[in-house]
């Protein structure tokens, strides 16, 4: 404990709620109370209806929720591998090339990812590669924003693994390749799962380089709920989010499940 | 897919980090079936030869060989070696047996055979009872004999321990002592390389001892001869505790601190300068042959033994006595003595760079 007295104890608790409430949770509450009003004049929201969530949870709705959990769930598969890929061959470079290859795996985070989206629409609208108007520039543009995530908290797993239990392996006749799937694989395991469920959130809730390239059969949840908020139905609109919070919410927990499972030490 | 290879031979084998070289053609012949220790302090290069044996690191020059295979240029993978490191590295997702069976499984052996090799290399180690826990629910001494169970399952000709007992407390350590003896007895076939910083586990186990200071090899040869006729200063040191007191020759002994001593000089020329290495074991305390007086600075007592630092002439000399009843005090003047079959003279420590 770094605080030992009581009183320095209250004080830290003081300061964080009054840090926490404001700025984490209330708009969140705020939203949570939007979502189920139909107006909003004085302090708290008046005219309680479950309308909102009826439209958010159907036809248009729906939809976008599905389109959403597939891009995000196809992205962070994609990103995953291609990271740990990444990853696994940058540990075997030596120090100035990985971080080279450090650096090019985080250059779509570095880079705004407005930029990221109009580089994308301007490299995929011509052939050979036309992919301008289907659902799959969607997904590669959501693919290449998170893998720089994936790669880096897969490369810092690799680092912190101890050689030693390779070496071992190798030591009783165990090929690289074997060594990669039944040893190293096994045990960055609970970080591959960490790593997806962040490539996961991050994609759910993507916006910025989605609005310039979905197609109009590939909306995902975000641009609805810009959409609701931007035509001035900010009630409607808190609802579809509050779908996307909790799905988010329940597909992460979902992960972590997985992650306390596979965690061995 | 029992070893046909036995024997580990390096021919002056160099290795080097980065233009720093931890290992200086290094020569050395383990016989089938011997155990070697390689002893030495941290930083001398025993830990880089064992690891230039599993193939982890490559030589600069020279060539590794198992029998009468090169290897050097071999991964580690198809070396056929069975090895322990300090940390033991058991697979923590995998049970007791399928860290046992893993170099089973890499190599493809038919599955009743290693559930056979998997019950006999546990029963070896005495770790039958424990097949289907995780290593996280076994203690450090049963890891280790889970380790060494998993390095015999393939059978193989040459064993590595890196410090194997190193993670132990002292009480484990001379129970597991025993019982690498042990395994050693039922299994003569293998040669085993043993690294340690440790003399008293090279003293016991080791066949022959390897010293090595500073990426070279300083001596090599039995418990006994190292122990008894050390070569060098070095040697002496760490090869169990020893006073080397620099003394000069003169006709029919030597002189230390103005006192003759009287030594087998049939080595040394008269009027050289040399160092005497008298073990403080055998040291008497009281009048006898070879008597040196001198002031009491420290005494420690060890339960079984006490230990006398004497200052004689400037020099601190060392000796270990059966408990005392009456021991003397600081400042105390006292006699000590050794017998003269008991001191050993070695060249003045010119090479002791």
């Amino acid at each position: 404990m770094l605080v030992h007295s009581r009183k320095a104890r209250w004080a830290v608790w003081a300061l964080f709620l009054v840090l926490f409430l404001p700025l984490f949770a209330l708009p969140l509450l705020v939203v949570l109370g939007a979502s189920f009003a139909t107006h909003w004049s004085s302090v708290l929201p008046s005219g309680a209806t479950i309308a909102n969530y009826r439209a958010a949870t159907r036809g248009e709705a729906l939809q976008a929720l599905t389109t959403s959990l597939v891009t995000a769930l196809v992205a962070s598969l994609l990103a995953l591998a291609v990271g740990t890929w990444a990853a696994l061959a940058a540990a075997a470079l030596n120090k100035r090339h990985r971080k080279i290859m450090d650096a090019l795996f985080v250059l779509p985070v570095a880079v705004p990812s407005v930029v990221v989206g109009l580089a994308i629409l301007v490299a995929f609208s011509q052939p050979p590669f036309l992919l301008n108007g289907t659902r799959w520039i969607v997904i590669v543009a959501h693919t290449v924003l998170v893998t720089a995530f994936a790669h880096q908290s897969v490369s810092a797993a690799i680092t912190r693994l101890d050689p030693a239990y390779a070496q071992a392996a190798a030591s009783l006749g165990a090929s690289p390749a074997y060594v990669l799937w039944r040893v190293r694989l096994p045990l960055l395991l609970p970080s591959l799962t960490a790593a997806a469920g962040l490539c996961f959130a991050l994609s759910m809730g993507e916006l910025s380089a989605t609005m310039m390239l979905y197609p109009p059969d590939w909306t995902p949840l975000p641009v609805l709920v810009y959409a609701a908020t931007d035509r001035g139905a900010l009630f409607t609109g808190s609802a579809v989010a509050v779908v996307l919070m909790a799905a988010t919410l329940l597909v992460l927990f979902g992960v972590s499940r997985i992650r306390t499972r596979a965690s061995y030490r | 897919m029992s070893a046909t290879s036995s024997g580990i031979r390096f021919d002056s084998v160099t290795v080097a980090y980065d233009g720093n070289v931890v290992l200086d053609t290094f020569d050395l012949t383990v016989e089938p079936g011997e155990v070697m220790a390689l002893l030495g302090p941290s930083g001398s290069g025993k830990t880089t030869a064992l690891r230039a044996v599993a193939g982890f690191v490559r030589p600069a020059s020279g060539r590794v060989f198992l029998g009468d295979r090169d290897v050097t240029d071999l991964p580690p993978h198809r070396r056929g070696i069975g090895m322990v490191v300090q940390q033991y590295a058991l697979f923590p997702h995998m049970r007791v047996e399928e860290n046992v069976a893993f170099g089973l499984r890499a190599r493809k052996v038919p599955r009743a055979e290693i559930r056979e090799r998997v019950a006999e290399a546990l029963d070896l180690t005495g770790m039958g009872a424990y097949a289907r826990r995780h290593p996280r629910e076994l203690s450090g001494g049963q890891q280790q004999r889970v380790a060494i169970a998993r390095a015999l399952a393939i059978r193989p000709g040459v064993l590595l321990l890196d410090e194997p007992l190193s993670a132990l407390d002292a009480q484990l350590r001379s129970g597991m002592l025993a019982e690498l003896a042990r395994l050693h007895r039922e299994l003569p076939d293998v040669s085993i390389l043993y690294v340690t910083h440790d003399q008293v586990e090279a003293l016991t186990l080791a066949d022959r001892i390897a010293v090595m200071d500073k990426a070279r090899l300083r001596a090599c040869g039995t418990p006994r001869e190292l122990y008894r006729s050390p070569a060098d200063e070095f040697t002496a040191s760490f090869v169990g505790g020893a006073n080397l007191l620099p003394v000069t020759v003169t006709a029919g002994g030597v002189s230390f601190a103005g006192a003759d001593v009287k030594v087998d000089t049939s080595s040394a020329a008269p009027g050289a300068s040399a160092v005497l290495c008298v073990r403080p074991h055998l040291v008497g305390l009281g009048d006898g042959p070879n008597r040196l007086a001198g002031t009491l600075e420290e005494i420690q007592w060890r339960g079984s033994t006490h230990r006398l630092f004497v200052d004689v002439g400037g020099h601190r000399v060392m000796a270990d006595l059966r408990e005392l009843r009456d021991p003397p005090a600081h400042g105390d003047e006292v006699t000590l003595h050794f017998a003269p079959d008991d001191a050993v003279l070695l060249p003045a420590g010119v090479d002791h760079d």
